[in-house]
């Protein structure tokens, strides 16, 4: 008696691949059949229909199987056949494919980069080949890129051509959706499925962006820094709308991990590009307050630092004079750790004209712990802290030294 | 090691693992004798060879996942074996010359494989794998008329490249369109069209470069980005000072690099980054002006004196070389006009060419020394590279952590010519690799016979 775990990922005896409907009796008995990466079949059969795709989905990813079991929470009783080694039918001896010849691979009598492919790959590739070629655009054709695909997701040619067949037979696509949304929990880091998917987003529509926003969503909850996911989700944004709750999302991101770069990243996103927001002008005051908090909190955190400097970005002598900035700063050398990115701030505010007040400076001073030439300028002096402290970078912060002994663009004495 | 009792978030968590993994390895180092230090810090050149030699030839079953990144493969292992200064036979070269000539589409570009459409990662793959090869056959088996062709069909209207058709837009698309067109001497004003305006909208609040407007600084994006840049003349256009202060951040107390702010290090970034600081180092005039600083050299535009080593203007440690060769000439005139240099037509195909020609003013903005301890300590396996321990190698990391381990190696050179001292290569001194073009990714030479045949033909 076998034991698994249905869904996707991991070591599960069984991937949920696609649903196919399979016609038959009433209304009421909906079969579908669900084709398992591993060997084998599980029929579930549905005695009253209403269970959307995705109801049925997750519903059966959380379960486990036994042979014969009934599982009484739920409606559905799960028959497993007896588990069949054997692969699918080789595409050769479906009668479908009779008129079809294969077209082996190009490689020449000498490959190199030679992979060890297995005959069910290559036969499938030899007559996507051949339907390519041919520009078949058929039913048959689309299979057989499903097939492919489960092969090899990174198959951009067999993509390309997947939605070619798509558009030509109109197919709808919110199975697509689910085709695709499956493939992507396996492959969170393959650039044709998102691309894919961005595809079959756009031609739904606005219809697909709560559906769309979810997904990324779930893609967050087991990796919340998915680059592809980001994109995809601000791609959601700018093309089908749904700001709404994004601040939000990225605070609640925020709340879990604060160190989570890709969440401030977003939120630089809403607030400069957000329609219900009032862009960065009328954000700045909040989102200063929102950054200062969290650098307190923890000011080893170098995300926060760079978000209150991009909240100023191309306004450079605000960023000087908002005394919170400084302030800030100040509050993180008084604690005398943790104060490398405060440092950091300070030299940019310095050699942006900013005044020092003398509690700044002093705090400064209680951290040279070698002998600091007492007559050069503070900028100075904050480059010789962080030559000690932050040592990985001595060469960089001594090259910023060197340039903070010239004039400035005012023409003034800098960090006088 | 955390000392705090409370639990971390998953990036402190993620963070310490890693962390604690890689300060066991540099703890076990720093406590054998120096000895055996210089033993385990030795490049494993033999072992690597092989790995590189049988991948080259044969491929296992799992490798089905990059059915369509074969030339790809090539190039991680051909830029691999060349940087370790070895080749392959003869026979092996022509093999390889065959089966990238059955990646090129009759239209342009090549595909991931025989049959494939032409994607343009691939296309850099295979041009680069070709030029890393070298000779008559290699370099003329391109189809340089019909590659333009491909290039300015997969040209957006937002400025940026599509990957292949129907493809994904992002920088990387950019720079492997560009970067190809640049070596095969195919650039022109109407490919490089828009480009600028592209990546420049990539640049991110944090200061690198993302993938896509709108998306987070990447290691990887912000090579490719600052790459095309420089080879369509319009680095200036980005905020320098900004990148650099970013770059500069990503390198981490485990001595090696992150790809992205709190993410983790990983051996490749010692290419993507690495390289990118790097390339600073040569664009020291154009950051220096960016920051409103004069420069330390004097920029004797009038003359065009030779090389003149005699004069130090940094009294503190000398950081800076001075000297009026006769490419600041060139980066003067950008200087002036602050613009795309629009006064004569881009000639981009040297631009790359003269890049590397100049003389470097900066020592490395990074710890060249530091990355190389996690390049040969961290990342370096039996036969080949991985990303950090506890991870596989693969043909990906051996050539990225190579790459980053020439650039590391030659960061301190005055210009192309110089070898590096002994003091700038930890190890032992057999540890040295080639040096590669840093705009490109091959090595040099193989880069300079490439730039000949193109030029002339």
């Amino acid at each position: 008696m076998e034991v698994g775990l249905l869904g996707g990922g991991g070591d599960g005896l069984f991937h949920i691949i696609y649903f196919r409907l399979r016609g038959g009796g009433g209304g009421n008995n909906l079969e579908k059949v669900i084709y398992a990466k591993k060997l084998e079949k599980i029929i579930l059969d549905e005695p009253t229909s209403g269970l959307d795709s995705t109801t049925a989905f997750r519903l059966v990813e959380t379960l486990a199987v036994e042979k014969g079991k009934t599982v009484p929470s739920s409606q559905i009783v799960m028959d497993r056949e007896a588990p069949d080694q054997r692969p699918p039918i080789p595409i050769s001896k479906r009668t479908e494919w009779a008129d079809v010849t294969p077209i082996p691979q190009d490689d020449g009598p000498n490959p190199v980069v030679a992979i060890a492919y297995t005959d069910e790959f290559r036969e499938t590739m030899d007559y996507f080949r051949a339907v390519y070629l041919a520009d078949e655009r058929s039913p048959r054709a689309l299979q057989l890129t499903t097939e492919a695909i489960h092969l090899n997701a990174g198959n951009y040619t067999v993509w390309q051509f997947r939605r070619l067949i798509l558009d030509t037979l109109c197919v709808d696509l919110h199975e697509e959706l689910d085709f695709v949304g499956l493939l992507a929990r396996d492959n969170t880091k393959n650039y044709q499925i998102w691309h894919h998917r961005r595809w079959v987003a756009e031609k739904l529509g606005t219809n697909a962006t709560s559906n769309e926003l979810q997904f990324t969503e779930e893609i967050f909850s087991e990796d919340a820094k998915n680059y592809h996911a980001w994109s995809h989700r601000q791609w959601v944004l700018q093309a089908l709308g749904g700001w709404e709750d994004e601040l939000a999302y990225c605070d609640k991101l925020l709340q879990e991990d604060i160190f989570n770069n890709s969440a401030w990243n977003q939120r630089y996103f809403v607030v400069t590009k957000s329609p219900v927001l009032g862009g960065l002008e009328a954000m700045r005051d909040s989102e200063v307050a929102y950054a200062v908090k969290a650098i307190l909190a923890k000011p080893e955190n170098e995300s926060p630092w760079r978000y209150l400097r991009g909240l100023y970005k191309d306004e450079v002598q605000s960023l000087v004079k908002d005394p919170r900035v400084a302030s800030v700063c100040l509050d993180v050398l008084m604690n005398k750790r943790d104060y490398v990115h405060a440092l950091n701030m300070v030299l940019d505010l310095l050699i942006n004209g900013y005044q020092p007040s003398k509690t700044l400076e002093n705090s400064i001073d209680a951290l040279c712990l070698d002998s600091v030439l007492s007559d050069s300028g503070l900028a100075e002096r904050v480059c010789s802290v962080l030559q000690v402290v932050d040592p990985i970078r001595a060469n960089y912060w001594k090259w910023r030294k060197s340039g903070v002994t010239v004039e400035g663009p005012n023409g003034k004495e800098l960090a006088g | 090691m955390a000392t705090e009792m409370e639990r971390g978030t998953k990036t402190q968590e993620d963070q310490w693992m890693v962390q604690s993994q890689v300060f066991q390895i540099y703890d076990l180092f720093r406590r054998i004798p120096p000895n055996s230090q210089f033993a385990i810090l030795e490049l494993q050149r033999d072992k690597h060879i092989e790995y590189l030699t049988k991948g080259l030839k044969q491929l296992s079953r799992s490798f089905t996942v990059l059915d369509a990144n074969r030339p790809w493969l090539c190039y991680w292992i051909l830029h691999s074996i060349a940087l370790l200064r070895d080749s392959v036979d003869d026979k092996l070269e022509n093999d390889c010359i065959d089966f990238l000539s059955r990646c090129q589409d009759s239209k342009g570009g090549y595909g991931g494989g025989p049959d494939q459409m032409p994607h343009l990662a691939t296309t850099y793959a295979a041009v680069n794998s070709l030029i890393t090869l070298g000779g008559h056959r290699s370099l003329s088996s391109i189809n340089r008329r019909k590659l333009y062709e491909f290039f300015m069909r997969m040209k957006d209207r937002s400025g940026g490249f599509r990957m292949h058709e129907g493809g994904e837009v992002d920088v990387r698309a950019c720079y492997t369109a560009i970067s190809t067109a640049s070596v095969l001497n195919i650039l022109d004003d109407e490919l490089i069209q828009n480009v600028g305006d592209y990546i420049l909208s990539c640049q991110t609040y944090e200061g690198g470069i993302a993938g896509e407007p709108g998306s987070e600084a990447h290691g990887g994006y912000t090579f490719c980005g600052l790459a095309a840049m420089i080879l369509i003349n319009e680095v200036n256009r980005l905020d320098l000072p900004a990148l650099t202060n970013w770059v500069v951040f990503r390198q981490g107390v485990e001595c090696g690099f992150q790809g992205r702010t709190n993410k983790l290090v990983d051996g490749c970034y010692s290419f993507w980054q690495g390289g990118v600081a790097a390339l600073i180092q040569r664009l020291h005039l154009t950051v220096n002006e960016q920051m409103g600083q004069s420069n330390i050299l004097e920029c004797e535009c009038s003359t065009d004196s030779d090389y003149d080593s005699t004069n130090s203007v940094i009294s503190e440690g000398e950081q800076c070389y001075e000297g009026t060769p006769s490419h600041v000439n060139e980066t003067c005139q950008l200087q002036e006009e602050g613009q795309p240099n629009t006064s004569h037509p881009a000639d981009g195909n040297n631009v790359g060419y003269n890049f590397i020609k100049g003389h470097v003013y900066m020592r490395p903005l990074f710890d060249n020394i530091a990355l190389q301890h996690y390049i040969l300590l961290c990342s370096q396996e039996e036969g080949g590279f991985r990303d950090k321990p506890g991870k596989t190698r693969d043909y990906y990391h051996t050539c990225y952590c190579l790459s980053g381990l020439s650039v590391c190696q030659y960061s301190c050179t005055k210009d192309v010519e110089s070898p590096p001292l002994p003091g700038d290569v930890l190890g032992p001194y057999s540890n040295l690799v080639e040096r590669v073009h840093p705009l490109y990714n091959v090595v040099l030479d193989r880069y300079y016979e490439a730039h000949e045949f193109f030029t002339r033909s």
